[in-house]
């Protein structure tokens, strides 16, 4: 970008002083109006430019395509994101475990996400382990990330949201070793509170700051049944946002 | 009688929402108390608000630009300062009234500052640099300039009675859905928007009629100055974008008032096609508000350097190819909606393909100073120093040579 930016910053410079009204010994070609060895400058070195980035951009965006598995080889930790207003719940369907505002995962080991919402449009972001993306009610979208090294991060939803949009954060760990993952998913499995269906639409109700909660259990399918439950002609849920607690 | 208008509509809930309202109203007595003090309500009236005069419209245009552009720097005054002072506080602005104030700064200056702004200056000065004496429809060009307006009050409206829209300027639903904001601030917002966009179609479509018809005799189009292309290609744009705006938002309104399903969660609903319609208007109109802007620049720098315009045609052709590949870009404002990869490529492509012809316009301009010639701006500072008045060329007051030049062409 410098090679465009600089030379141009340059010449507006150095031939609006060279050039000055009072500058007697600068040409004055008040007719000049085609110079063809310019034109090819202009149009030829941005479209060169271009050219090049074009194949790099075509590479790039498949390579780092957020729906592409990161190492085959490698079988994913899977992990289920919803967000809801206004917070994010991980469900780990292997481990049958779920947690509030807090995703924990082995650093090396590739992360599979499948995201939805449960409530308005939301944007999945860790950002130091990749970009965004969407979160929508009634569709899935996927993101794989990969932590190089063990590590504490922060994680948002950044498509604003509503009220509790400020402080719809999570943290995000990559431990350093699987044993210390197996830690906390024994941690998580002693939780007393488990997320059954009817614990489920308690939750999914609008909150603020909603501190790091465990559960050890989680209702089948939870995730297939949040999309389901958009998808089939779907009856408006109980827990919509009413009147009175949009004003404030 | 007034239905769900009551008493609570009114912004007595915080000061400084009740604060805003009071200077909005005050402000609306003070012009009327001003024009009755000037016995002027026969001029205003007669000789301003129902004339059909290009150049008193284009004025008009520009004054109403110029009052949104106080209350959206009032606006952006209001957001800094909240963030400045609620670090790891509250700050003085309840969430709710910050998001109120973040949306109404952004549609104020996209669609009542930045466009009033613009159809201002091309109604002043277009028909004067093809040499017509109006634009094609006059009366069209009143409604577009009062649609306009009307939006503008909406907005103005909304601060006094009721609440306005929390859902950013782009308004996505389903949060702007009526599931999920089931106030009155995204109906304004819609109405706001949907009237002002009607106004600007038709403002589009006035301009290209204009342009193509009305030209003096000799006037060919590679004869008319940059601006008046720039205008050319900006009126095609309003013309194919506007419609996709005023599509999603009677859409939305349809959701938002008959119960309709387009862009809802549930019911076969899908949001994304709102993200779809609003971007592809969106994105044309950074080159609807940019083209003309590109313009100016290439005739004041032309005319104050004293020379022809360098790349006249280049300048021509790079606006067209811009018109055309802006709408290829869209997407570029959601790759992050979980498109293919395929898919994200073609628009990353496109959008790097239309920074040649947008860098072509730029570039032209510095060009322009860059070509050998004198810089008509140094003179004008020697005409307040007159010690200097000797020169080899006769002296031209820059101050009268733009308007000259624009409209000797």
């Amino acid at each position: 970008m410098m090679i465009v930016i600089v030379p141009v910053f340059i010449m507006a410079a150095l031939f609006t002083w060279r050039y000055r009204g009072t500058n007697r010994n600068a040409r004055y070609m008040p007719n000049l109006a085609y110079y063809w060895p310019a034109e090819i400058l202009i149009w030829g070195v941005p479209a060169g430019i271009i050219f090049w980035l074009s194949f790099h951009l075509w590479d790039g965006t498949h390579r780092l395509d957020p729906y592409k598995a990161l190492d085959p080889g490698v079988p994913p930790l899977q992990v289920e994101a919803v967000a809801q207003d206004w917070k994010w719940l991980f469900i780990y369907p292997e481990q049958n475990i779920a947690v509030v505002n807090e995703l924990v995962f082995p650093a090396g080991r590739p992360l599979a996400l499948r995201i939805t919402s449960d409530t308005v449009m939301n944007s999945f972001i860790i950002p130091a382990l990749g970009g965004q993306i969407y979160a929508m009610a009634g569709m899935q979208t996927r993101l794989h990330l990969l932590a190089d090294g063990p590590g504490e991060f922060w994680g948002r939803n950044v498509q604003y949201s509503g009220r509790g949009f400020a402080d719809q954060k999570f943290r995000a760990v990559a431990t350093a070793t699987t044993d210390e993952f197996e830690v906390w998913v024994a941690k998580v499995r002693a939780s007393p509170q488990t997320l059954d269906a009817s614990a489920y639409d308690q939750l999914a109700k609008p909150s603020v700051k909603v501190p790091v909660t465990y559960y050890s259990g989680v209702e089948s399918d939870l995730f297939d049944k949040i999309i389901a439950k958009w998808r089939e002609g779907g009856v408006s849920h109980h827990h919509r946002v009413t009147e009175t607690e949009h004003a404030r | 009688m007034f239905g769900r208008l009551t008493i609570e509509a009114l912004p007595f809930y915080s000061a400084i929402a009740a604060g805003g309202a009071a200077i909005t109203v005050l402000g609306a007595l003070a012009v009327i108390g001003l024009i009755t003090y000037l016995r002027a309500w026969r001029l205003v009236l007669f000789e301003w608000v129902s004339s059909l005069d290009h150049k008193k419209i284009g004025i008009m245009y520009v004054v109403l630009a110029l009052v949104m552009l106080m209350r959206g720097f009032i606006d952006a005054a209001m957001m800094r300062s909240q963030q400045a002072i609620a670090f790891r506080s509250e700050g003085y602005l309840p969430a709710e009234h910050f998001d109120q104030i973040f949306t109404s700064h952004g549609t104020i200056m996209i669609f009542f500052m930045a466009m009033p702004f613009l159809s201002g200056l091309i109604n002043h000065i277009m028909p004067q640099q093809i040499g017509a004496r109006d634009v094609a429809f006059p009366f069209m060009n009143a409604i577009s300039l009062w649609l306009t307006a009307a939006g503008a009050g909406l907005v103005l409206i909304s601060l006094v009675i009721g609440k306005f829209s929390t859902a950013g300027w782009s308004g996505y639903p389903p949060y702007s859905g009526i599931e999920y904001n089931p106030g009155v601030g995204v109906d304004y917002w819609l109405w706001a928007v949907l009237i002002a966009g009607v106004g600007s179609t038709m403002s589009g479509i006035n301009f290209l009629v204009t342009i193509l018809k009305r030209r003096a005799p000799g006037m060919h189009l590679f004869r008319m100055p940059l601006f008046t292309w720039t205008v050319l290609v900006t009126s095609i744009l309003m013309i194919f974008a506007f419609p996709a705006l005023t599509v999603a938002c009677a859409l939305l309104a349809l959701d938002r008032t008959f119960g309709t399903h387009f862009f809802t969660n549930a019911m076969g609903g899908n949001m994304m096609h709102y993200i779809n319609l609003f971007w592809l208007w969106g994105h044309p109109e950074v080159y609807i508000l940019i083209l003309p802007a590109f313009g100016v620049f290439s005739e004041v720098v032309a005319t104050f350097s004293q020379k022809r315009l360098f790349g006249y045609t280049s300048l021509v052709l790079a606006t067209m190819a811009i018109g055309i590949l802006s709408f290829t870009v869209w997407l570029h404002h959601f790759f992050t909606m979980g498109s293919s990869a395929d898919v994200n490529s073609f628009f990353g492509i496109m959008t790097t393909i239309i920074a040649v012809p947008t860098g072509e316009s730029i570039r032209l301009a510095t060009n322009d100073v860059s070509r050998p010639d004198h810089l008509q701006t140094a003179d004008a500072l020697h005409d307040w120093f007159p010690r200097h008045f000797r020169y080899r060329r006769p002296f031209r007051s820059a101050a009268g040579a733009t308007p000259r030049r624009l409209c000797d062409a």
